[in-house]
């Protein structure tokens, strides 16, 4: 029998979380992601199939929704990430929702994510990345740059959600962590 | 330089990356007659305009589309940008 121990992305037993200033910035190791790509000329089929998961529309360009357990956001046209808490069966059960419409896949494990609440999340996101954090709404979800990374950044009400690649998960910490000192 | 991507409005020309020549498109048909020449033409051949030139952008820390730009060349101002994928069904070269 294995005896693994479970690590975060950072490499420790328990999440990681660091406060500075008025801003947290948290390590979130529980969530499950699948990607979701419509298949050429089922875009409609897989889009229906979508929202009967999400219990309504599928996110819109550049939008994330939160459906009653399951979370989505936009990526690119005709292509979503599916957000839940940790579930190993994501991938299989969006599956086996959109059928032969689209190909989904399974990222839970490519993926970290931190998210930031508290305040002065603007004054950071600004030094970070070249999104117009000012000006995105509640809702809305990009993909940008941070720290020559490729990420995602949701936006919600009161906090802000960063999907980085898992591998450099201690490179983007360090940039979020180095540009909240410098700015708060 | 701001390029104004279709879905997701003024993005840093820094998030693309530039692919070249628009007429990347029109890809011959290697079956038809005189497909080596127009492969030769297709593979080597570009013009160089100082002006408006229709160029291919990849939106490579955004949402990965291909975008057709028209630019002009000497002064930077961007007149038009479009899928590439609608350019390309527009003319009969994708589903």
């Amino acid at each position: 029998m294995h005896d693994l121990a479970p690590l975060t992305a950072l490499g420790t037993t328990r999440p990681r979380q660091d406060t500075i200033g008025p801003l947290t910035i948290s390590e979130a190791p529980d969530w499950a992601l699948a990607s979701v790509a419509a298949r050429l000329e089922q875009e409609r089929a897989c889009a229906d199939a979508l929202a009967g998961l999400l219990g309504g529309p599928a996110p819109g360009i550049a939008q994330h929704v939160q459906g009653a357990e399951l979370g989505a956001f936009w990526i690119g046209p005709h292509i979503w990430l599916i957000e839940a808490p940790y579930t190993p069966d994501l991938a299989q059960r969006v599956k086996s929702a959109c059928g032969g419409s689209a190909s989904v896949t399974d990222q839970t494990d490519a993926w970290v994510r931190f998210d930031l609440t508290g305040g002065g999340i603007v004054a950071v996101m600004e030094r970070l990345s070249n999104l117009d954090i000012a000006q995105m709404q509640p809702a809305q979800a990009r993909r940008t740059v941070i720290e020559h990374l490729g990420c995602y950044v949701i936006r919600h009400a009161d906090s802000l959600t960063i999907y980085g690649p898992r591998a450099s998960a201690q490179s983007l910490h360090h940039a979020l962590v180095t540009a909240a000192k410098s700015a708060l | 330089m701001i390029i104004n991507h279709p879905l997701l409005g003024p993005c840093d020309a820094q998030e693309f990356i530039y692919k070249g020549d628009a007429r990347l498109i029109d890809r011959p048909d290697g079956m038809s007659d005189g497909a080596e020449a127009a492969f030769y033409d297709y593979a080597y051949l570009r013009d160089n305009p100082a002006g408006e030139h229709r160029e291919l952008w990849f939106h490579e820390q955004g949402d990965r589309s291909w975008l057709v730009v028209t630019r002009n060349t000497l002064t930077h101002e961007i007149t038009s940008v479009e899928l590439a994928r609608d350019v390309a069904r527009s003319r009969g070269r994708s589903a």
